[in-house]
């Protein structure tokens, strides 16, 4: 085995292209190799301290959130906080304090559980993630990227480096809730993420819809268009509800039963969308929404 | 901060032995040298080269929070860390809380407030309260739990570990910030 600490990104892209493996807080990589799912891997190059990648950037055109970002980061960056809440949100549920602390945006997205907390919020608030290689560097859309549970599109070589999404109006909102039996180490049962931009006249401009843990990868509510122009009442949210349980594609395990599951989804894709739509009209929902609104496990 | 100057270990040479490697790392503020294979753990090598078996190692998959140790100030589950992860890095353990004479105040407070019965996750609790009142020497009722969530007891209930932290934060007059 070879492990080689990475100074630099070009020291780390070089690692990689000789065939080493990525870890930053290595709360899946580790933790997978000790339950015996995947062996460690042979070569592995440790990007967490790499400050380039633990950077958020914000232009006026866009927020760029280092892939290298913790989650306990995440939870309280100012600039995530405001312009994408959902993802704030949804770090503040990952894990415990522990793997809040050194488990990373980019881990969570290229691990590709379809039960990431941080995926649906990216994809509603349009992200894409940026690829490197010792040569080049490319955009990848999130939809192409996950391929199935724990499958990507990246190619060996290839580092995310991050999660890139466009600037939004000042009159948007996002907000990610789950489902959860307990508030801590715990795995979606279901999940929702919501991005609403509202109209001067307080009805739906845009709205996107994606789902946590119901389909192989995190799923995007499609046909949600019509929508525009609607204001957010019983009847929207009662829609959007029916159209996210009747996409999703859950599987019954451990935790929950496809039935179950199909039913919940309904009600947090509801919840996230009346947060979001809240958020985008001024009104404070802390985050995580989870915790400010009871939706998860109770005390 | 930590010195990262020297952060690339030197793999041994070649040959049987060149899956170990040579790795520097304070404990408590005392400097380490460990030679060890990549894949092992930190609670491991704390315990087993160093001796320090205040550190416990409950379920080895991160769920129970035994193994917590601060890494530069901060809790992380050492069962599942990588301690070749830890070159030129500050650990804080168990054994790093009290002084020569005397009990860290929460040990004291956690003693006083029957939050200890079979003990073993007591390290790990204690390690994540000073944590939480490094960053938050007030915190609510709400903050603690939140703080001590990624630690299991299962003899307590909780209540008296979460009031041992409460009167520990009361009883410390906050300091203005200071550097470091």
């Amino acid at each position: 085995m070879s492990f080689t600490i990475a100074t630099s990104l070009d020291d780390a892209l070089a690692a990689l292209a000789d065939g080493a493996r990525p870890i930053a807080g290595g709360t899946d990589l580790v933790v997978g190799a000790r339950q015996g799912k995947d062996p460690l891997p042979q070569n592995l190059v440790a990007i967490d301290r790499l400050g380039e990648l633990a950077r958020v950037e914000v232009t006026d055109s866009e927020i760029r959130i280092g892939a290298g970002v913790t989650h306990a980061q995440l939870m309280v960056d100012a600039s995530v906080v405001d312009h994408c809440t959902a993802i704030a949100d949804a770090a503040a549920l990952v894990g415990s304090p522990a793997t809040r602390n050194v488990g990373t945006l980019g881990g969570n997205v290229m691990n590709g559980s379809p039960a990431m907390d941080t995926g649906a919020p990216l994809v509603v608030l349009g992200a894409t993630a940026e690829l490197r290689t010792a040569s080049a560097t490319r955009t990848v859309a999130l939809d192409e990227l996950w391929t199935g549970p724990g499958q990507t599109s990246a190619q060996p070589g290839e580092l995310c480096t991050a999660l890139v999404m466009p600037a939004r109006p000042a009159t948007s909102g996002s907000a990610y809730v789950r489902l959860e039996y307990r508030r801590t180490m715990e795995i979606a049962v279901v999940g929702a993420a919501a991005s609403v931009t509202l109209a001067s006249d307080g009805a739906i401009e845009s709205l996107r819809v994606a789902l946590t843990a119901v389909a192989p990868t995190i799923l995007e509510v499609t046909g949600l268009d019509d929508l525009s122009g609607s204001t957010v009442d019983d009847g929207l949210l009662a829609s959007v509800a029916e159209r996210a349980s009747g996409q999703a594609t859950p599987i019954t395990d451990l935790r929950a039963s496809d039935r179950y599951r199909s039913k919940m989804i309904g009600v947090m894709a509801r919840r996230a969308v009346e947060a979001a739509a809240m958020r985008a009209r001024g009104e404070a929902v802390a985050v995580p929404v989870n915790r400010a609104t009871g939706v998860g496990a109770a005390e | 901060m930590t010195d990262t100057t020297s952060t690339s270990p030197t793999p041994a040479a070649s040959g049987a032995a060149a899956d170990i490697n040579a790795v520097s790392l304070s404990v408590n503020g005392a400097p380490y040298n460990v030679a060890i294979a990549t894949d092992r753990n930190l609670s491991g090598v704390l315990r087993n080269e160093m001796g320090l078996t205040g550190t416990k190692e409950g379920c080895d998959d991160c769920e129970c929070g035994a193994c917590m140790v601060l890494l530069d100030g901060q809790p992380i589950n050492s069962c599942s860390y990588l301690a070749i992860q830890c070159q030129g890095r500050e650990i804080t353990t168990v054994e790093g809380l009290a002084s020569r004479d005397d009990l860290h105040p929460l040990q004291r407070n956690i003693l006083a407030a029957g939050g200890v019965q079979c003990g073993f996750c007591t390290p790990g609790m204690l390690m994540s309260a000073h944590a939480l009142l490094e960053t938050n020497p007030e915190p609510t009722q709400e903050e603690i739990r939140i703080g001590l969530s990624g630690n299991l007891c299962r003899c307590t209930g909780y209540a008296k570990i979460i009031e041992a932290v409460a009167n520990t934060a009361a009883e410390t007059p906050v300091a203005p910030p200071s550097a470091g």
